[in-house]
């Protein structure tokens, strides 16, 4: 069992430094933005199974199995001595295990709490100040100068433009964002988004949290980004993100806030290197969602290993 | 018959329009004279329904002073747009996970880069 919680532990840690590293710097997801999306949250599932797995079966590897140590360690809580074959470490494993599981799971719930109350009063402002859009569904403008587009993900969508944006854009141009959003809506980003931004508020000192975040909210724009492109154009996207990136002819107003230049550009210079349809990914799209799966079926297959107790072992 | 929504907005937009606090009846009454077409009436319960909705929204305040109580605007539209906008435009929140903005921020100072990649951009 030590063996198995060893080999959880080594994939932990190559999944918690070395290859989101090498994949945040990667040129391919450019090319195929699904297949990295995918991959980027196998890495996150894996990640934290392996790493909870190994001190889980670590603290658990004195009772032979998952289940021998629970039969074990259970009615000791209420009733009695430790078995003494558990020693402090195997004790303090199992209780890392439990806390770290605790912990992402009660980031999660809070995040999407949070998250909803938010996307509620948006709608509630939205309705009230927001003029419906003629010929567009759920979408709202906003009397304001400053060229914005968003949208409110949910149960119920709502896309939300401003007056700015409307009077600065060339009909494409609006054409391409309001595509954009549609394909946040629809293609349900805003959830893999907040499953990374409750990984990263729950694991704030681990530095390729922030970087995962980063990674997964731009593979999200590059896929809105297409659906832009097919709708409108190149140019079109184009000439929105420099409008709405650079504040505009109104300009955000008393509001200093500057645009992410980092993901603007990585948007713009991709309209130049990947083409529109790009019919041939740079990478096998089966090799990865392969990759993918396999990350998954890995630690898994090591809790059934160690579930029940082995006639062998 | 209107959606509960539909008629907080017309509430709104009336008592938007005019200076003075309006009382539930007074308010009922404007909005028959303004949908007068469409022949929509609207009983005062409803108006007060809708009314205690927009008050615990933070749009409405409600004069206790004298029967019948009076409601006004508590900011104009402009103030609370701009208000919104700012709520959207501020990265130092968990807004982020709720909302998606076609292009992302950042609050600290990388203005003059931008610029400068912009116009080189533009330039190309």
């Amino acid at each position: 069992m030590v063996a198995v919680a060893v080999g959880l532990g080594a994939l932990a840690l190559t999944l918690a430094w070395p290859i989101p590293l090498v994949l945040s710097r990667a040129a391919w997801p450019a090319h195929s933005p699904a297949v990295a999306l995918a991959l980027w949250q196998a890495i996150a599932v894996a990640g934290g199974l392996s790493m909870i797995g190994c001190l889980l079966v670590f603290g658990a590897s004195p009772a032979g199995s998952l289940l021998g140590a629970w039969h074990a360690l259970v009615p000791a809580l209420f009733t009695g001595p430790i078995p003494p074959q558990f020693g402090v470490v195997h004790l303090a494993a199992l209780t890392l295990a439990a806390g770290l599981a605790v912990h992402l799971a009660l980031n999660l719930a809070l995040t999407a709490v949070r998250a909803e109350r938010e996307r509620r009063r948006q709608h509630q402002l939205v309705s009230l100040l927001g003029d419906p859009m003629p010929g567009q569904p759920h979408t709202r403008v906003l009397a304001h100068p400053a060229p914005l587009a968003y949208c409110v993900p949910g149960i119920r969508t709502a896309t939300v433009l401003t007056d700015g944006l409307i009077d600065a854009l060339s009909p494409d141009e609006l054409a391409a964002v309001i595509a954009h959003e549609r394909a946040h809506l629809d293609q349900l980003h805003h959830l893999v988004l907040l499953a990374f931004r409750a990984w990263h508020s729950a694991l704030p000192w681990f530095p390729i949290a922030n970087r995962a975040e980063r990674s997964v909210i731009l593979l999200a724009e590059m896929l809105a980004d297409d659906r832009a492109r097919r709708a409108a154009g190149d140019e079109a996207l184009r000439g929105a993100l420099l409008v709405v990136g650079g504040g505009g002819p109104g300009g955000y107003g008393d509001d200093t806030v500057i645009a992410d230049a980092d993901m603007l550009t990585a948007r713009l210079d991709r309209l130049d290197v990947v083409p529109a349809a790009s019919s041939s990914p740079a990478v096998p799209r089966a090799l990865v969602l392969g990759a993918s799966a396999l990350l998954l079926i890995v630690p898994l297959a090591a809790y059934t290993a160690v579930l029940a107790d082995h006639p062998a072992g | 018959m209107a959606s509960l929504g539909d008629l907080e907005r017309s509430v709104m937009e009336v008592l938007w329009s005019g200076d003075a606090a309006l009382s539930a009846n007074e308010l009922r009454d404007a909005l028959a004279m303004r949908d007068g077409e469409s022949g929509r009436t609207v009983a005062t319960t409803t108006v007060l329904t809708v009314l205690s909705r927009l008050e615990r929204k933070g749009f409405v305040s409600r004069t206790r002073e004298h029967r019948p109580h009076r409601y006004q605007a508590l900011l104009s539209r402009e103030e609370h747009t701009a208000e919104l906008m700012h709520e959207v435009l501020d990265r130092s929140s968990d807004r982020d996970a709720a909302l998606a903005r076609f292009v992302g921020t950042v609050s600290d100072g990388e203005a003059a880069t931008l610029r400068r990649l912009l116009d080189e951009l533009v330039r190309r």
